[in-house]
């Protein structure tokens, strides 16, 4: 009857989007009366026992060589056979990249109720149904799942990371692993940066910003922030950024805690991308940009004169000479 | 080579998000639809360039819905593919797509299967990784690239901050994204063309959905931007610390 959360890893490293996903699901658990149980396929240069202080009491682990990457045919083989050998009957993921090709197709093998983009925990007062984030951001769906057992992908940056005491038991899980279909030739992480789709602080740039050579301030910025980079379609056509920084509609759909639009005009098809964004603020040079009524902050201003500004108000901040 | 592209209609990003029967429905009357832009933009085009290295490539282009998905699918046979594929059912839930998508994959025996990314109005990202399973086929999600030597698959997807390639032998389904390809429009000749192109109208199969929408919230409206004067921006990064406290 727990409730089995998903940890997700590359590089041996655990995903942060996963630890919101563990509280989610412990927290989950709680309000069913029930507890909260984590699986690990492959192995991480991390202390699982530790995890145990966001609130799962047992983490069970699948080795074997073939689990260091994803391969979604092999891990949800697996799965499948996990979730009844530890009497699981919700399954949680993050809805990050890994999660979105794993969930559904646990969930078709499974036949078991699928909501992808969680935000909420379950309203479980009568029945079962979980608030999704729908139309890009512009509205919810609350999804009723009737099956016995139900598979939730949590959003990331969507449930708070929370900590207590408490060290998880490391259950070793025999379960035969599979040959792979899927060959990883090569990865590449931009090294140094933090990862768009894992930031809470993002600074952004539109065309208003006129070339490339402009992005010098945006990126001060996010440094002494500590904040990913993030741009407008526009500019990534234009190859003034690189693509994978080209959040929105067609590009990623981020949800931070702080979202800066320096130079955007906030145009429909840009809001779905970062409308989950908790604070939006806009510094644009036209009062009537669009961006202005979906943010929470603002200056009506040239970005070449205020900007820096801001630098230097945040070096000020942090003590910085 | 045989290719199956899957296509869905959406709202037009632009389209006022409304709902109506007590928050059950969406409001479509009046609503502009689209081809989702991830299918066409990205899974078809790619389908197509792949077939115009190697003209002997076969297209199918299927979509699940009622009667009125049919201006979608042929506008999407005027960018390109040989003939599409109706299955006159609702859309049910996820598992019930995948499931009518599955079966015409299997009555067709593709060697490739293209999904888009997500589709733009429910979001779900569900239904390639279902398929997938139902066939059970290596399934590459949220590829910005993909080539094909022989048998052989090169697919780029996208994971955290970054990229990772892989190889796969063919079947496989992909869902597709940014990067794959670039936006076509349709000429006149496509237009023309895909009036005589065969759209067959198949039943679906019985399956019984998963799960259901229960009702639909709009986001309380925010309450109003705070403005801070341009020549003042320390006043704004106070706000910011003291304030949201976001940092
Ligand atoms: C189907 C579809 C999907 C799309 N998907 C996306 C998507 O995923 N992401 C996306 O971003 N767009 C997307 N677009 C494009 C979108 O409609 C807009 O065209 C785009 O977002 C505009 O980018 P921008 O705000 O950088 O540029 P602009 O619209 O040109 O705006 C520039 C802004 O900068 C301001 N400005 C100029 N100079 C200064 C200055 N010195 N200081 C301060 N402000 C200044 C201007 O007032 C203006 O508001 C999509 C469009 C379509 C049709
Ligand atoms: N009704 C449908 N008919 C055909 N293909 C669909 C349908 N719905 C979704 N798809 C395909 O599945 C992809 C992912 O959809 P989703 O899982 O709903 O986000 C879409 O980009 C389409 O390629």
């Amino acid at each position: 009857m727990s409730v089995l959360i998903y940890i997700d890893h590359s590089e041996a490293q655990i995903k942060k989007s996963s630890l919101e996903a563990i509280c989610y699901g412990a927290a989950l658990a709680r309000q069913l009366g029930t507890g909260a149980e984590a699986i690990l396929l492959g192995t991480v240069n991390e202390d699982l026992a530790a995890l145990g202080k966001y609130g799962v009491t047992r983490i069970y682990q699948v080795a074997g060589e073939a689990l260091q990457h994803l391969d979604s045919g092999l891990f949800t083989k697996v799965l499948a056979e996990a979730v009844p050998a530890t009497g699981a009957k919700v399954v949680v993921f993050s809805n990050n990249m890994n999660g979105k090709a794993l969930a559904p197709r646990l969930a078709a093998r499974l036949k078991a109720g699928f909501v992808s983009g969680a935000v909420a925990l379950p309203d479980t007062a009568s029945g079962f149904s979980v608030k999704k984030s729908v139309f890009s951001g512009k509205a919810f769906a609350h999804i009723s799942l009737k099956t016995d057992i139900k598979i939730i992908s949590l959003n990331p940056n969507s449930f708070p990371l929370t900590t207590g005491e408490g060290k998880a038991e490391i259950a070793p899980l025999n379960i035969a692993v599979g040959a792979p279909k899927v060959k990883v030739v090569s990865a590449t992480q931009s090294t140094g940066q933090v990862p768009l789709t894992e930031a809470e602080l993002v600074v952004s740039g539109g065309r208003g910003l006129k070339g490339p050579e402009n992005w010098g301030m945006v990126e001060e910025l996010a440094k002494l922030l500590g904040a990913a980079t993030a741009c407008s379609r526009p500019v990534a056509d234009a190859h003034w950024r690189p693509h994978n920084e080209h959040v929105g509609q067609t590009g990623i759909a981020i949800a931070p805690n702080l979202y800066i639009a320096i130079g955007i005009s906030g145009a429909i098809q840009h809001l779905a991308g970062v409308n989950r964004s908790k604070t939006i603020v806009v510094i644009n040079k036209d009062p009537e940009a669009p961006f202005f009524k979906a943010a929470d902050y603002g200056i009506v201003g040239d970005a070449f004169e205020v900007v820096p500004k801001m630098i230097e108000a945040v070096k000020k901040l942090k003590g910085i000479v | 080579m045989k290719i199956l592209v899957c296509i869905s209609k959406t709202p037009d990003t632009t389209a006022k998000i409304a709902f109506t029967d007590n928050n059950t429905k969406f409001a479509g009357d009046g609503v502009q639809w689209i081809i989702n832009p991830y299918d066409e933009w990205y899974a078809l085009v790619r389908a197509i360039e792949l077939k115009e290295k190697d003209p002997a490539t076969v297209i199918h282009l299927v979509t699940v819905g009622l009667a009125d998905t049919e201006p979608i699918i042929r506008k999407a046979l005027a960018l390109g593919g040989d003939e599409a594929i109706r299955v006159n059912g609702e859309n049910a839930d996820p598992f019930y797509i995948a499931s009518q998508l599955a079966e015409v994959a299997r009555q067709g025996g593709y060697d490739l299967v293209f999904t888009g990314k997500e589709t733009i109005d429910y979001n779900g990202s569900a239904i390639g990784g279902m398929l997938a399973e139902l066939l059970d086929m290596p399934y590459i999600s949220l590829a910005a690239k993909f080539d094909l030597n022989g048998s052989v698959a090169t697919i780029v997807r996208e994971i955290e901050g970054g990229e990772e390639t892989d190889e796969v032998n063919l079947p496989v389904v992909v869902s597709c994204q940014k990067g794959m390809a670039e936006q076509r429009i349709p000429n006149m000749k496509g237009i023309m063309g895909a009036r005589s192109k065969p759209l067959k109208v198949l039943e679906p199969v019985a399956i019984a959905p998963l799960t259901s929408i229960a009702s639909f919230e709009l986001p309380p409206a925010k309450a109003g931007v705070k403005l801070v004067s341009a020549d003042n921006p320390a006043e704004l990064i106070r706000l910011l610390h003291e304030e949201a406290k976001v940092f």
